[in-house]
């Protein structure tokens, strides 16, 4: 029953896995700088991030490549496993801060005295750690189960995802929350005793970071393959089958769900000490929209594709922003369209579109070819 | 009747005028009790008199026959300050005839120290008792009640005795009430609560509310303070609630207007276009554009090319351009209209059967337009001025109703009762709800389901183009005004239901309510909107598919 993976995937998986897990951190760590081999700290940091964020786009084609969930919230989960290691790398300030206290800033700012209840295990980074996973676990099986049971399906799913997304973003810019409002949490200087302005320490956090992206890809990769996988699929392309057919499609649904609000909480928590700062404008709407955007040109239902794509938009942005900002957001938008309208498979499926095509056209001219032959022949038939 | 009134006028003003430049002549010791004594006839010229007196404006004269006359500098464009008699109200000039003017560095203007700035003010307060306009006159007459002073009695009675406008003359009795509420009877007391409890008076309530809790007050007059209160409160309450209603609905109408072209297309093509609010925007600026072109024109630049609209150049003031929202509203239509059939005709024909990916790529569409907006228009609000007849407000029973929010209700009403009859009366409308029902029949029946489309996403474009334009009077239409309703008109939609006018009526009117009331109540609009938000999603539990599901017995629907 089980889809066995290819000898060849496994080895080019590896070599690829290899490649970013070891040789980039040893080209920036063991190459002179001057060298033409030489990965420079800056480009080492910067592929940190779009690592992270590849691991959002995996769970994102998670939901909507294999389950047709289009959840328009995934980076609302990124920001809390962000917002839940950024506590503790907060408490790790310590007396380090501007005002020289041992609570955040922005709490001496606010006039608190003592360190609210709830921040306080955050001080251990253990805590902190699973903290990532559970919270972003927690909400997702709260709004999922309420979403599930009442069977909203298709574009209400997504509409509601964003709503929600929107209402927690509307929260984090308060105060009361204590979270830092709207500038949120920034200044970190030390995690698990490292300084996080030291290369090594950005050079762990990249090795981190890809480590989790391998991890993610093969777990992905592998629940594809299961019964499960194509229950998944099979709930993508008619869930009303899959009802008849006897399996609750809710349960497997709110399982895809909680599981990629995880994955998508996991990448913001090795997202936030590389960028150094997380703020509520994280789960801006446009924000999850523009993972999907990343989704949809890699090419969804493929796993690889959305990584493709996360890091190819993220790096044209990081370009295109410096170079043009006033069109950034026009091109960003027109890119869209235009990958939805023309190209449903992405960048990774155009090769078979274009064969696709290629082939349409090689047998629309056969046919034609064969009419225009029968067309000649048939004055002879009614000739004899 | 007029003549002898106007006579009147002419020697009650002519006694002012002189008393005044008595006070103005009189030593300083004396000056205090002459402007306070002037109380006693009040007349509209002293206003100006005391204006100019306090801006040290006032000069006196001293004529070569001895004679000191007290004048004071009209303000004047341009050419030197014009002199003016205080006690004729004639020009001042010399003994040849010509107008006298001021060379400030030799003439000292007469001095006012602050005893005769006090009695200024309080006998200003006193003529504005006397004001022909009756806002006022009330609120004068509460400045009166407000400082608790028995010496004010009196001339509240007189006026009471002349005042003929009713609200005025409650008024009046209020305020008479509250300088009571001071006295040492306590009889008085007790009948001016009670007529403050009679009339709700929203303005006494902190000086009840003292009494109330003032414990060196007898039991009797103390349960009376308590009895006001409450009555107070309990109107302060309701006025809150109506006032919250009010703002509740109007809001609600405009959100209304937005749902209901995106209930529209939503129902008839199962199309989520997340570009809706950016149409809205399209609306919105449109009415900025015709508002400037009826006045001075506007300079945009969008990508760096400078473009300058000329204007008609109307005088602000002039009825024509007062009018011009009247015409901006039929153009933001037709504007958001056209942008509408660009956009279903370039992108969500193509996507008919994929209403995921219509979300997606209508959401690329309005990131280009969001863009687009902040290139041409620049990225702050626009300035869109309300025409004059829709600013202000009126109050009913102490709520406060602004004309604006009140236009924007009734122009609501009236599009969504345009809307049902197009739909359910006219041969378009037909058409229209054949496609919405059955695509494939209505095709197959001969209607051009293509075309009835493309008009049916212009007409829904047109609508929210429409509430662009009321938003524009109520709010701030700017580059990303558009996103922040798009996720309240979705959800009115899907609270809704989907193809039902009603449904979507009643869902936005109730959002809109709630979420005023909300936040209101809690002090606090963003907890308000979160709540809201889980308020759907927990009703939408227990009515999965909205409020009014349209029924079908398909298995997707």
């Amino acid at each position: 029953m089980k889809q066995e993976v290819s000898k060849k995937e496994v080895l080019i998986g590896a070599i690829v896995a290899l490649f970013l897990i070891a040789v980039i951190p040893g080209l920036n760590a063991f190459t002179p700088a001057g060298s033409s081999l030489h990965v420079s700290d800056f480009n080492i940091n910067l592929w940190g991030q779009y690592l992270c964020l590849a691991i959002v786009a995996v769970s994102i084609d998670m939901l909507w490549g294999y389950t047709g969930l289009l959840s328009l919230g995934q980076m609302l989960f990124f920001s809390l496993g962000g917002y839940a290691l950024g506590m503790h790398l907060m408490l790790m300030i310590g007396k380090l801060g501007q005002y020289k206290s041992d609570l955040p800033d922005f709490m001496v700012f606010l006039g608190y005295t003592k360190l609210p209840a709830h921040w306080e295990p955050f001080a251990h980074f253990w805590f902190s750690a699973l903290a990532v996973l559970w919270v972003p676990g927690v909400v997702a099986f709260i709004f999922g189960y309420l979403a599930f049971r009442s069977r909203i399906r298709g574009v209400y799913f997504s509409i509601l995802t964003q709503a929600l997304t929107y209402a927690a973003c509307l929260l984090f810019f308060r105060n009361e929350l204590t979270l830092g409002g709207n500038n949120g949490f920034t200044d970190f200087k030390t995690l698990l005793g490292f300084d996080l302005g030291a290369p090594g320490t950005q050079r762990g956090l990249y090795i981190a970071s890809a480590v989790a992206l391998v991890l993610v890809y093969a777990l992905c990769r592998w629940l594809t393959l299961t019964k499960f996988g194509k229950v998944q699929r099979a709930i993508r392309d008619s869930e009303n089958r899959v009802l008849f057919s006897g399996y609750a499609a809710a349960n497997f649904k709110l399982f895809v769900f909680v599981l990629a609000g995880m994955i998508a909480g996991l990448a913001g928590a090795l997202y936030v000490p590389q960028v150094g700062i997380i703020n509520p404008s994280q789960m801006e709407p446009a924000k999850s929209l523009e993972a999907i955007v990343w989704v949809a040109v890699g090419g969804r239902a493929s796993l690889i594709g959305p990584i493709i794509g996360a890091i190819g938009v993220n790096g044209l942005k990081s370009w295109a922003s410096q170079a043009f900002p006033a069109y950034w957001p026009i091109f960003l938008g027109a890119m869209f369209v235009v990958v939805v309208l023309f190209m449903p498979r992405g960048v990774v499926g155009l090769p078979a579109q274009i064969q696709e095509a290629w082939r349409r056209h090689k047998r629309a001219k056969e046919a034609a070819a064969e009419a225009a032959a029968t067309a000649t022949q048939v004055p002879k038939d009614s000739q004899s | 009747m007029t003549f002898a009134s106007l006579v009147h006028a002419d020697e009650s003003e002519t006694a002012a005028r002189q008393s005044a430049a008595r006070a103005i002549l009189a030593p300083e010791s004396e000056q205090a009790t002459i402007v306070q004594d002037m109380a006693a006839n009040p007349s509209p010229v002293l206003g100006p008199i005391f204006e100019a007196w306090q801006r040290s404006q006032v000069y006196i004269y001293e004529a070569p026959d001895g004679a000191r006359i007290p004048f004071l500098l009209m303000p004047a464009d341009g050419s030197a300050a014009k002199a003016m008699r205080i006690d004729n109200g004639e020009p001042l000039v010399g003994p040849d005839g010509a107008p006298i003017t001021v060379d400030e560095t030799v003439m000292k203007p007469v001095e006012t120290f602050a005893k005769l700035r006090r009695a200024m003010r309080s006998t200003m307060d006193l003529l504005a008792l006397a004001d022909p306009a009756p806002a006022t006159r009330q609120s004068a007459i509460l400045k009166l009640g407000m400082k608790q002073s028995p010496e004010a009695l009196p001339i509240l009675n007189a006026r009471l005795a002349k005042e003929q406008d009713k609200a005025v003359k409650n008024g009046i009795l209020d305020s008479i009430a509250l300088i009571n509420l001071a006295s040492p009877d306590p009889q008085l007391q007790i009948d001016a609560l009670n007529q403050l409890k009679k009339s709700n008076s929203i303005p006494s309530r902190e000086l009840v509310a003292k009494m109330a809790a003032d414990e060196s007050l007898s039991p009797k007059v103390r349960a009376a303070a308590v009895s006001t209160l409450k009555a107070i409160d309990n109107h302060l309450f309701w006025v809150d609630f109506f006032g919250t209603m009010f703002r509740g609905v109007s809001l609600g109408s405009v959100l209304l207007v937005v749902a209901l072209g995106l209930a529209i297309t939503f129902g008839l093509m199962g199309v989520i276009n997340m570009a809706h609010g950016e149409i809205m925007v399209v609306g919105g600026y449109a009415t900025y554009l015709v508002q400037c072109i009826f006045g001075s024109g506007v300079a945009l630049a969008p990508f760096g090319i400078s473009v300058n609209l000329p204007g008609f150049g109307f005088d602000p003031n002039s009825g024509i351009y007062q009018s011009y929202f009247l015409f901006a509203l039929p153009v933001a239509f037709l504007s958001a209209a056209a942008v509408g059939v660009l956009l279903e005709r370039g992108v969500i024909q193509f996507l008919y059967r994929r209403p995921l990916e219509s979300l997606l790529a209508t959401w690329g569409v309005s990131l280009v337009m969001q863009q687009l907006f902040r290139l041409i228009f620049g990225p702050a609000n626009a300035p869109v001025y309300s025409p004059a007849w829709l600013l202000g407000s009126f109050s009913v029973g102490d709520v406060i109703m602004n004309y604006n929010r009140v236009f924007v209700i009734i122009f609501a009403v009236a599009i969504v009762v345009g809307t049902s009859l197009l739909l359910a009366k006219t041969p378009v409308g037909l058409l229209i709800r054949a496609v919405m029902q059955d695509r494939t029949t209505a095709a197959c029946m001969g209607v051009r389901t293509r075309k009835v489309n493309t008009l049916t996403f212009a007409f829904g474009s047109g609508l929210a183009g429409l509430a662009g334009a009321f938003l524009s009077q109520i709010g701030n239409i700017g580059p990303s005004t558009g996103q922040t309703y798009i996720v309240d008109s979705f959800m009115v939609v899907v609270v809704g239901g989907i193809g039902n006018l009603i449904g979507t009526v009643i869902s936005a009117l109730g959002i809109g309510t709630v979420d005023q009331i909300l936040q209101t109540s809690l002090r606090n609009p963003v907890i308000g909107k979160v709540l809201v938000l889980v308020g759907i999603i927990l009703f939408l539990q227990w009515k999965p598919s909205g409020l009014f599901a349209t029924k079908g017995r398909g298995l997707e629907n």
